[in-house]
């Protein structure tokens, strides 16, 4: 049979380098990396990209910084959990891994202009909303008060604590973080992230509330949330799914009728409560 | 162009025309395979040619989306270094049923719609299709007659009636008459040939009837009121997660991707493989989740991915009705029975409303 090179081929990987590394925890790294040329990767909060290991791969995986940042360089945190994201954890500052992307539907940051934020983070869940976080601070007078909660099994997983620490000293922003297990030196909250939702002072209308983490979690935010009187337009989630192709193709991310990766993956509440498969 | 586009083989020049155009390009078309299965395989004549066939194993998507097919290739040795690739050739697929041309037409949409696949694309470009007309039912699985796929609607260069002792052949488009002209066996059709045709599809109206007593028309509004239905539990009870209604079935087009090294672990394939909503792990996440754990949910996103979602994203059913889904089935799923099953539920309730009985 005749090959034949496509140049137009969607599955076309740019080329990325590894700029550094940072090992956060003993299962999450840290990956800046840049585009062949230094391109920009042009990428709206809470998008993702195809990430490839050639060999091993191509996974979805959150961009974690802000497109506000001056170099052209965008960071990933990957936590190592199988094939493609272990031989990714072997990579060093210098290799070459391949990029596609961005893909899907980010936070609506120029709608949440002018309004209030209630950033929720559920574990890992922190990665994709870290380039919401920081794009947020990037540009803090566009939006109204902001509020940061974030959920951690145990104080050892807790991830950007040098980051954490900065956004605690900020006086423009309110952050709590909560730990499932506590250990003898931690001297924040204890519980679940739901304990933290009914502290919180906001005004329902103008705030727009932020959900990532797994279903467990989403689900019962939401429920928190909702209880607080925050429309469910108002509410948005980031979700996870098994994806392939990234463009609506291959069918591992549908729900239902919506694709996660092209409809999503962040959806706001109203598009997705009737929709029994997102939980 | 001409108006009236017929042409007629006798059935004596079969064998020739089948030759010649081999001699031009690769030819596959249906060819027995044991008791009862068919198969769509390269031919060299039309001898071996099964001219009344049920749908073979495999539909005609394996020529548009192969099984394997590599998309990428890439050389690890000195950085990152790739192509995107795609293997095909040109050929002719001689001998496709209606309900096939519909599944073809399904792939098209799918795959032509934005962001575009260039793979499928290329693939759909090198591909001649000559269709064949079913003049009776193949057996009773089929259903084609509900979703409208029991008359050919396009997507043919050529299309055979079989008229006895000839075939009345429809020239659809220039692809076509270059075949006609090129392989010099065809005659011009006659005022007879295009009556015996009418004769024929009149017949086939009454033949083939609606096989579900449900007006197409309504089946998104059933699919509707069904999605708590107790038949999905009743399936997922049976249903042995083995896949293999997917993957013989013309419109099923999930995919997994995986790289392949070579031997020197320097250069090696990114490759698209035929994967299964009906598998345990399609929907499984890294965090543990796997958002359609029970077959009897995989059964029923099924269903919905033939008769309720596509109906919104593309106007059409996913399901052209071909049966295959039911003939492969190790426990016994049936299409027809699982509509039916929908259906009479369906009325079992609305009787108890208007009785008010509830
Ligand atoms: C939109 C999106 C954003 C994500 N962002 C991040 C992130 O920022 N950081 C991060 O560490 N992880 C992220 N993930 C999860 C990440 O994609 C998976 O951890 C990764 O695909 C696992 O690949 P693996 O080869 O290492 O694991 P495997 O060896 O393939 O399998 C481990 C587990 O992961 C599941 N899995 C396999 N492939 C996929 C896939 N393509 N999508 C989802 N799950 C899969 C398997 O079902 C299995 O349960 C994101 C996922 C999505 C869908
Ligand atoms: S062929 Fe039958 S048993 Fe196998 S997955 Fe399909 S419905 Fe289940
Ligand atoms: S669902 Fe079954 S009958 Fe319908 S097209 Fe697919 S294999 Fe054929
Ligand atoms: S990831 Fe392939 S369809 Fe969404």
């Amino acid at each position: 049979m005749k090959k034949i090179a496509l140049t137009n081929s969607q599955y076309i990987m740019k080329k990325g380098k590894i700029l550094r590394t940072r090992q956060l925890t003993d299962f999450e790294k840290l990956f800046e990396i840049s585009l062949e040329g230094g391109e920009r990767l042009d990428h709206e909060p809470g998008q993702f990209i195809m990430l490839s290991v050639c060999g091993a791969g191509e996974i979805p995986i959150s961009v974690s910084s802000s497109p506000s940042n001056i170099s052209s360089s965008f960071e990933v945190c990957v936590r190592a959990v199988g094939k493609v994201t272990n031989a990714l954890h072997k990579l060093e500052a210098g290799d070459e891994i391949g990029i596609r992307g961005p893909f899907g539907k980010g936070f609506p940051i120029r709608i949440f202009e002018g309004n209030d934020l209630l950033m929720v983070a559920g574990g890992l869940g922190i990665a994709p909303l870290r380039s919401l976080i920081k794009y947020v601070f990037d540009n803090r007078r566009d939006f109204g008060k902001v509020h940061i909660l974030l959920g951690c099994k145990s104080p050892a997983d807790i991830l950007f604590l040098d980051e954490i620490e900065e956004w605690n000293q900020r006086m423009d922003v309110y952050y709590e973080c909560t730990v499932d297990r506590a250990v003898p030196e931690w001297q924040g909250q204890v519980g679940r992230i739901t304990t933290l939702i009914p502290g919180v002072h906001l005004e329902p209308e103008r705030t727009f509330a932020v959900v990532v983490g797994p279903p467990v979690m989403y689900k019962f935010v939401i429920k928190e949330l909702l209880a607080k009187n925050i429309p469910g337009r108002q509410i948005m989630v980031s979700f996870e799914r098994h994806m392939k192709c990234g463009m609506g193709k291959c069918g591992h991310c549908q729900i239902q009728h919506v694709y996660a990766c092209q409809d999503g993956p962040v959806f706001n509440y109203d598009e997705i409560k009737y929709l029994k498969e997102s939980y | 162009m001409k108006d009236a586009q017929y042409s007629v083989l006798r059935k004596e020049q079969f064998d020739g025309f089948i030759s010649r155009l081999s001699k031009l390009q690769r030819v596959v078309a249906p060819v027995a395979r044991g008791y009862n299965n068919y198969s769509f395989e390269e031919v060299s004549s039309g001898n071996g040619i099964s001219l009344k066939y049920i749908p073979t194993i495999l539909p005609p998507k394996k020529y548009f989306m192969p099984q394997r097919e590599t998309l990428l290739e890439f050389d690890t040795g000195r950085g990152l270094n790739s192509e995107a690739v795609v293997e095909c050739e040109k050929m002719t697929i001689f001998g496709i049923h209606t309900c096939d041309l519909a599944g073809i037409q399904c792939l098209n949409m799918v795959f032509t719609e934005r962001p575009r696949d260039y793979n499928y694309l290329m693939h759909k470009r090198k591909i001649n299709i000559i269709g064949l007309e079913c003049n009776e039912y193949c057996d009773e699985y089929a259903s084609c007659a509900l979703v409208n796929a029991s008359t050919p609607s396009g997507g043919y260069d050529l299309f055979f009636t079989d008229l006895g002792d000839r075939f009345i052949v429809h020239i659809n488009t220039q692809i076509g008459e270059n075949i006609i002209e090129s392989t010099k066996f065809f005659e011009s059709a006659g005022k007879s040939d295009l009556e015996d045709l009418t004769e024929l599809r009149a017949g086939k109206r009454t033949l083939f009837t609606k096989e579900v007593p449900v007006e197409p028309r309504y089946i998104p509004e059933l699919f509707d009121r069904s999605y708590n239905s107790k038949v999905w539990d009743e399936l997922g009870e049976r249903c042995l997660a083995c896949g293999n209604c997917t993957l013989v079935c013309p419109t099923c087009y999930c995919f997994d991707i995986k790289d392949e090294m070579d031997l020197g672990l320097k250069s090696g394939r990114r490759n698209r493989i035929w994967d299964s909503c009906q598998l345990e792990s399609f929907a499984r996440v890294a965090g543990g989740e796997n958002f359609r754990k029970e077959r009897s949910l995989r059964q029923k996103h099924r269903y919905y991915r033939k008769f309720r979602y596509p109906v919104e994203k593309f106007s059409r059913f996913f399901c052209t009705g071909c049966g295959r889904c039911s003939r492969t089935c190790m426990a016994g799923i049936k299409l027809k029975d699982t509509l039916n099953l929908l259906i009479e539920e369906f009325e079992e309730t609305v009787s108890t409303l208007m009785e008010g009985n509830y």
